[in-house]
């Protein structure tokens, strides 16, 4: 509430506007994600951390499903006592989302006997249920890779016969399409079956620590819980081994500055022994490090390193070129171990009561047993199983293609899953009754359609937040990993309301203070266009990006809390950043002199 | 030298934090600290036995005593009278000569090396009260510091002065109120080496606003710390993370004004800060790093979160220009009984538990 004693809001969803030439664009998502004219009354805000631009028609099932799972278990596998799930509703492309509360203290008590019960046992098997996560999701992704798309030829298998199957090919378009949408299904709820209650760790840890040392910065206590070897730097780790074996095997030669992926390939077979060696290890590289999208794992165009070599690559010469000036590539994964030590200890130190301390060894305890999954799971969902997902939705295009009913590949990701289906029914009946097709006429239009819609929709810049603000934001998930705070907001609503100036305020999720080029990147995919020395300034930053933070000087993002996956790789590797500031990647323009305050949270336009 | 007897005055050097009898308190924690190798500006101290001496010779009878002892604790008039007659006897009266050579001694020997002959070397003249209680924090303040004094002659004046000021009207009517004994009443002098200070200020290693005990935070401002103690400007402030060294927040004021010695002679003046220097930070992040190192030698020294006076001199180079003026142990949060943040519980994931259950996660 503002001063008048009235309720500051956003602008309500009910407000916004097509944007002209985007007519139409609801019928690209199902009609459950629509903002009603009730949802005026509640708090939304645009969830730019996840889904950084316009959603394709297929790629929206990257909100539905994760929002499924997540709320089925926070819901009602766990009963989370004081929040049930997120709802999530699109508008102008982009996804908004609101937690739903849970206020009753009756209802509250209800549901915390639940939890107390269920929680519980994970916590107290976590490491077992950990180890054999591991193994479930391998077999998950197994079995999604042994997922066969039908290339329906004229005449079936024989063995249809002569193993008497008794299923047609085309069974299995309707059946295998289902499947990857299942096991998608699978892996998201897998996902969510341990994150919420690694975040609820972390919650705790990081209040005790804003009430016992209440002016240290967030990113301090981050450090006290973050892992020192970490899934997610293995994919940067492979590349740097990859760079030591060019030099061991003579074959540096092959990376200058610039260089082009499918040039490399072609000239390092053509070295001999060499080359073939290396090129053997980069293949051992690839699976499963190279699964690692360019983004976040919620868009089919973020395309993995498997998919486009070039961002591997990009970042290739300069390993290169450091070893050959004699740097070391390794991380000083002992030091920074030692170092968080000290940190820990001296925190401890400083605790009033053993008593205390002991709480604290307890709390500090359960964030480093939960750390390994909450930090590792991602390579395994969002990263190797989603690079797999949107391959083989990708070959159902081909098929789709192979038909006559979509022009290219990619089109399919401009359908919903559902329209696949309906696609794909078309085609079976057209092969099994030696008819044509009918999708052509259909589909080829709408895909075309939406595409031209999706290129007009980026040129939106959504508001951070929709609807009237709540008095207070206390959830754990919104916090920790959005960095929304009852502060952010403020200043969001400040900022909307054009009273910014040169200023523009975030969390402050690594230390120290930068001046530099700002490169403005609002999509992933222009990655390569980021020079050494510039200041990435995103949307959103995504740990694949991990070979960038070596050229860049600091990170500012729109969207982060102090344990989102950009502050933990910024801390990683010493850059000063500045995530969760609501607006950077609208209010700076590329090439703009910027200052960057990782310790302060601020960043300042100089120009 | 001279051949009285060695305890009249000390050197910091030959102090520590037991000898606060003798030296008062300001001169015990001074001592310690240069003992302990923090750089503190060379000094002496003239201490509570050379006072006794003094006032053995002043008044003989211990007249003073009983005149101060019998006046009641609210008679303003009296308190003032008395006092007033008490402070210029004291003011009037010679120092025995062996303790004027003494201390003049010890000035001579703060004079740095390369200091021109005729050259009188500035100094800050504080007292150092012994007593145990506020009475130290309640009249050690401006009245009794005298800064930038030159030649000896105004340094014996100014060793005079402080003594009197025990019997300045408000010190005499605290101890009336508080019927503290005058019988064993002693002052101790600090003459101390002095630093035109570039920047200087204070900081606390426990916040002043929190009692967080894991930041280090500092106030700064141009020119000698007096600026900043009597309040005239609103200093720049830092927090600085006392485990990682990061700095967590910088607010740059406005500083009108800066204090600094009136170079031709004695004593400070009051200037307005150059307009381009009045909104820059007056630390540089080095100077920081080296100010929070200091704090956290002297915590760790003592055992225990301190308040401290600092000053950056203008003219020495970098790695000998940061000082440490004054230590004194934090009261305010020491005070206070703060409640346990968190108290173990059965299992780890208890925690958890309590977060989520609706009222113990609310703020």
């Amino acid at each position: 509430m503002d001063a008048d004693g009235k309720t500051r809001s956003f602008t309500l969803p009910s407000r916004l506007a097509d944007l002209p030439g985007t007519e139409g664009w609801q019928s690209m998502y199902p009609y459950y994600t629509r903002f009603q004219p009730e949802d005026d009354q509640r708090f939304w805000f645009y969830n730019a951390m996840h889904f950084p631009e316009p959603m394709p028609a297929f790629d929206a099932i990257t909100a539905e499903i994760p929002y499924e799972a997540l709320g089925a278990f926070t819901t009602r596998i766990f009963a989370f006592p004081t929040t049930m799930g997120i709802e999530h509703r699109i508008v102008n492309g982009r996804i908004y989302i609101t937690a739903n509360p849970v206020t009753d203290p009756a209802e509250i008590q209800r549901r915390l006997a639940i939890f107390r019960e269920r929680a519980g046992y994970y916590y107290e098997n976590w490491e077992r249920i950990f180890t054999e996560w591991k193994v479930r999701m391998e077999h998950l992704i197994q079995e999604l890779e042994a997922v066969k798309v039908p290339r329906l030829p004229e005449f079936d298998e024989a063995e249809v016969v002569t193993k008497a199957k008794g299923l047609g090919q085309n069974h299995y378009v309707r059946e295998n399409f289902h499947r990857v949408t299942e096991l998608f299904s699978k892996m998201w709820h897998h996902h969510f079956e341990m994150l919420m209650l690694g975040y609820g760790a972390y919650m705790v840890f990081f209040d005790f620590c804003k009430k016992a040392f209440p002016e240290t910065a967030d990113q301090t206590v981050a450090r006290m819980v973050a892992g020192i070897e970490v899934l997610m730097f293995r994919p940067d780790d492979e590349l740097k081994r990859l760079a030591k074996l060019a030099i061991e095997y003579g074959v540096d030669d092959l990376f200058p500055s610039d260089c082009d992926a499918k040039k490399v390939l072609a000239q390092m077979r053509g070295r001999g022994e060499a080359g073939q060696r290396w090129l053997a290890e980069l293949d051992r590289s690839r699976e499963p490090w190279f699964n690692m999208s360019t983004g976040d794992g919620f868009y089919h165009h973020h395309l993995s390193w498997n998919d486009d070599l070039s961002v591997p690559f990009a970042a290739l010469p300069r390993y290169v070129e450091q070893l050959r000036r004699g740097e070391s590539l390794e991380r000083p994964t002992e030091r920074l171990k030692a170092e968080r030590g000290r940190i820990i200890a001296e925190y401890r130190e400083l605790l009033q009561s053993d008593d205390e301390r002991q709480a604290f060894d307890q709390m500090l305890g359960l964030c480093h047993v939960v750390f390994p999954f909450v930090e590792n799971h991602k390579f395994y969902c969002e990263h190797w199983f989603t690079t797999l997902f949107f391959k083989k939705v990708r070959e159902f295009g081909a098929l789709l293609v192979a038909y006559g009913v979509l022009a290219e590949a990619g089109d399919v990701f401009h359908l919903q899953y559902v329209e696949i289906e309906s696609a794909l029914a078309d085609v079976s009946l057209a092969w099994a009754g030696g008819g044509k097709p009918m999708g052509a006429a259909h589909w080829r239009p709408i895909a075309e359609d939406r595409k031209r819609i999706i290129e007009k929709l980026k040129e939106w810049n959504p508001p951070p937040a929709l609807g009237p603000i709540p008095p207070q934001i206390n959830d754990p998930a919104l916090q920790m990993l959005w960095g929304i705070t009852s502060e952010t907001l403020e200043s969001w609503s400040r900022t909307a309301q054009g009273e910014g100036g040169k200023e523009i305020v975030g969390f402050a999720a690594s230390p120290g203070v930068v001046e530099g080029i700002a490169r403005v990147l609002k999509n992933v995919n222009d990655i390569g266009q980021i020079r050494e020395g510039e200041i990435l300034v995103c949307p959103v930053t995504a740990p694949s990006w991990g070979p960038v933070f070596g050229k860049i000087k600091a990170a500012v993002s729109d969207i982060g809390g102090t344990m989102s996956h950009a502050a933990i790789v910024a801390r990683e590797y010493g850059l000063p950043a500045v995530v969760g500031t609501g607006q950077a990647t609208q209010r700076i323009k590329t090439g703009q002199r910027i200052r960057v305050d990782g310790n302060r949270g601020i960043v300042q336009i100089l120009d | 030298m001279a051949l009285t007897p060695p305890n009249l005055v000390r050197r910091f050097a030959e102090i520590s934090i037991h000898d606060r009898p003798a030296v008062g308190g300001k001169g015990a924690s001074l001592g310690e600290m240069a003992r302990t190798g923090i750089r503190v500006p060379a000094g002496f101290v003239v201490t509570t036995a050379a006072f006794e001496q003094f006032l053995a010779r002043v008044d003989p009878r211990g007249s003073i005593h009983h005149e101060i002892g019998r006046l009641a604790a609210d008679d303003l008039l009296a308190c003032t009278s008395v006092g007033a007659a008490v402070r210029a006897r004291i003011e009037s009266a010679t120092l025995p000569e062996s303790l004027q050579a003494e201390i003049a001694d010890h000035y001579q020997e703060l004079h740095t090396s390369a200091a021109a002959s005729g050259y009188s070397e500035p100094v800050a003249i504080r007292s150092s009260a012994t007593s145990e209680d506020s009475a130290d924090a309640s009249f050690a303040g401006l009245q009794d510091t005298y800064l930038w004094v030159r030649g000896v002659d105004s340094v014996i004046e100014h060793v005079r002065r402080c003594w009197a000021s025990l019997y300045a009207v408000e010190s005499v009517m605290y101890r009336r109120r508080l019927k503290l004994p005058e019988q064993g009443l002693a002052m101790a002098v600090v003459i101390q080496r002095m630093i035109d200070s570039r920047s200087s200020g204070v900081m606390f290693t426990r916040s002043p606003n929190t009692g967080d005990r894991s930041v280090v935070v500092v106030e700064a401002s141009w020119g000698l710390g007096s600026a900043i103690v009597s309040g005239e400007v609103t200093p720049d402030k830092y927090v600085v993370g006392k485990i990682t060294g990061e700095i967590v927040s910088r607010t740059v004021s406005q500083k009108m004004r800066m204090h600094r010695p009136n170079a031709l002679s004695s004593g400070t003046l009051v200037d307005e800060v150059p307009v381009d220097q009045q909104n820059a930070a007056c630390l540089s992040d080095d100077e920081l790093h080296a100010l929070v190192e200091i704090a956290k030698q002297v915590e760790r020294h003592y055992g225990c979160p301190q308040d401290i006076e600092w000053g950056i001199a203008h003219d020495l180079p970098r790695g000998e220009n940061v000082f440490l003026l004054q230590s004194r142990p934090e009261t305010v949060w020491a005070a206070k009984d703060a409640a346990p943040v968190a108290a173990s519980k059965a299992k780890p994931f208890d925690h958890v538990f309590s977060l989520l259950s609706g009222g113990a996660g609310k703020k």
